[in-house]
């Protein structure tokens, strides 16, 4: 079965406001994505070298303000939710598989480590500002937060500064 | 009254509702094709700004419908997260997430999204992500003094750029549609292709981008709740038509010597004069703090009654109004001002010995409840106190 199409863009970005706007109302606060990631990677990384958590001073920090782990963490559990909510859309629209998506000058094997190196370029940037393209820029728009908004900016800045050094990944 | 957390819903069940939060979120993402990574890579070099839109048009929404709700009084939003601005960390994390973007082609929800339906290149970047937060937490030294630099706290753009917060909606959202229409432009010029919109979706980008001005007009030109039940409480009229239900000091002299766990008596002046003299066992809620978080229960219970009493009538009738609007409680309002209740029950002077037999009887009444009022507040003093107990050593015999 061929997949189905995508959604409209604007109705896309309606949709995802009401749900911002939801949890906004809810809870008091926006979305997140990169710190659920942090929250998985620091209980590991305090339960499996509980010594050395004690001596770095970011991973004592988080491990004395969140006593819970990840079970205790608001963004974890809501990143379960993306999982399973992407996964419910991927297969009403059959668009379910393992693939792999690259551009067409690049083998897979520069592919996945352009991933992996995007991904630790991303990791390494979320937590020194504070929250990734959800957590800061969008949540941050919605909330007009001076912070949320120059994060956004600096990010697709960026973005479009350095997109024609790494065309050929794309192009 | 928004946020709904901690008051409504506990922080445990605030877990479930970020699972289904999370849920809607996931499913629009990839229903919008953030799950493609060629699709968030176009944005970048023009061929595809769908990732603009969509993230454009939500951030506009949450922010016109966080506006509404603050105007609606839906929502608190002096309690809602601002993320706070630590300026070089702002800029610097920005720009290393953006070289992120551009090299691994997502974000880091974008990636899980992916990841959730099978994209390989996503689980690497997942992958990567967790080495990037764990690197960033072993390097903290190296970034303490960016990380923690220019911290100015939760500061508002419209505050930065000296605008109010509609007139900055206004200019975004002019801003996001003027950059979707140029974006349409762009793509058809880089795709050469001339893909047209069709008139019936014309029509309904239209109705869209009036309805987002309309709803900002609404908060710009209607009164919001707050305003709109400050001029009904404080209208002199209302003071004079509404059926309060008032009482004599005598009234809540008796109540309070004998029902005083029935009723609350608040006085609604400033703490100072709060401190100087107050009826016994009355509360001090400031007329400013009535509509403060921590009296709601004293406004939303039913058990007991609130009596209302000021220095001046308009003060107490405004108290009464507006604990109306908080709450079902049931409402009294105490006629005379704090100083004739005091004049009655406080130092009462005795009558003159050949005082008529109800000058005699009246006095004898307020003596009695002065008394027992006394006795109530000493004893409710004493409440919270520990219990002395006397230490009896113990007393050997033969």
């Amino acid at each position: 079965m061929k997949p189905k199409p995508y959604m409209n863009p604007y109705l896309a970005g309606v949709l995802l406001g009401l749900v911002l706007l939801l949890t906004i109302y809810i809870t008091g606060r926006g979305l997140g994505a990169s710190g659920a990631v942090k929250s998985v990677v620091l209980e590991m990384v305090s339960n499996l070298a509980p010594e050395h958590t004690a001596n770095t001073a970011y991973l004592k920090n988080y491990a004395e303000n969140n006593p819970g782990g990840p079970l205790k963490d608001w963004l974890f559990f809501e990143v379960v939710g993306v999982l399973i909510g992407a996964f419910l859309s991927g297969v009403i629209s059959n668009r379910m598989g393992l693939k792999l998506e690259r551009g067409p000058k690049i083998t897979n094997r520069t592919r996945i480590i352009a991933a992996i190196a995007g991904g630790f370029l991303f990791g390494l940037g979320s937590q020194l500002g504070r929250g990734c393209t959800s957590g800061s820029a969008l949540s941050g728009m919605a909330v007009m937060s001076f912070g949320g908004i120059i994060t956004m900016l600096a990010i697709f800045g960026s973005g479009y500064f350095f997109a024609y050094f790494f065309r050929k990944l794309w192009l | 009254m928004g946020p709904l957390v901690p008051y409504l819903i506990s922080n445990e069940f605030n877990l479930v509702i970020a699972l289904l939060v999370g849920i809607g979120f996931g499913f629009v993402l990839e229903q919008a094709g953030f799950s493609s990574t060629k699709k968030l890579a176009g944005l970048f070099y023009g061929y595809d700004f769908t990732v603009l839109k969509v993230f454009f048009t939500a951030g506009v929404t949450a922010m016109i419908g966080v506006l509404l709700f603050g105007h609606w009084g839906i929502l608190d939003l002096s309690l809602i997260y601002i993320n706070p601005t630590f300026l070089w960390s702002a800029l610097v994390g920005g720009a290393i997430m953006g070289l992120g973007f551009i090299i691994g082609g997502f974000c880091p929800g974008t990636s899980i999204c992916a990841a959730a339906i099978g994209k390989l290149d996503a689980m690497a970047f997942v992958f990567g992500s967790a080495l990037g937060v764990f690197a960033f937490a072993e390097s903290y030294p190296l970034w303490e003094d960016i990380y923690l630099a220019e911290n100015w706290g939760p500061v508002l753009i419209s505050e930065q750029l000296n605008l109010s917060k509609i007139t900055f909606a206004v200019l975004l959202t002019a801003v996001a549609i003027a950059a979707f229409y140029f974006t349409h432009l762009i793509e058809n010029k880089v795709t050469k292709r001339q893909t047209e919109v069709t008139k019936n979706k014309r029509n309904n980008y239209a109705i869209a981008g009036a309805l987002a001005f309309v709803l900002i007009a609404i908060v710009a030109f209607s009164p919001s709740k707050e305003e709109m039940i400050e001029s009904r409480v404080s209208s002199p009229k209302r003071h004079q038509e509404y059926p309060f239900k008032e009482v004599t000091s005598d009234q809540l002299a008796f109540e309070i010597a004998h029902n005083f766990h029935q009723i609350n008596v608040i006085d609604v002046r400033s703490p100072e004069e709060y401190e100087s003299y107050h009826l016994p066992l009355a509360i001090n809620i400031p007329l400013e703090e009535i509509d403060d978080r921590k009296w709601e229960k004293i406004f939303k219970q039913k058990i007991k009654a609130n009596y209302f009493y000021a220095d001046h009538d308009s003060v107490a009738k405004k108290a009464y109004l507006l604990s109306n609007y908080a709450g079902k409680s049931a409402n009294y309002l105490l006629k005379d001002s704090s100083f004739d209740f005091r004049k009655l029950y406080s130092n009462i002077e005795a009558p003159v010995a050949n005082a008529s037999k109800e000058v005699m009887n009246s006095y004898n009444y307020r003596q009695k409840l002065a008394i027992d009022m006394e006795k109530l507040v000493e004893a409710m003093s004493n409440l919270n106190k520990p219990v002395p107990i006397k230490t009896v050593a113990a007393k050997g015999g033969c």
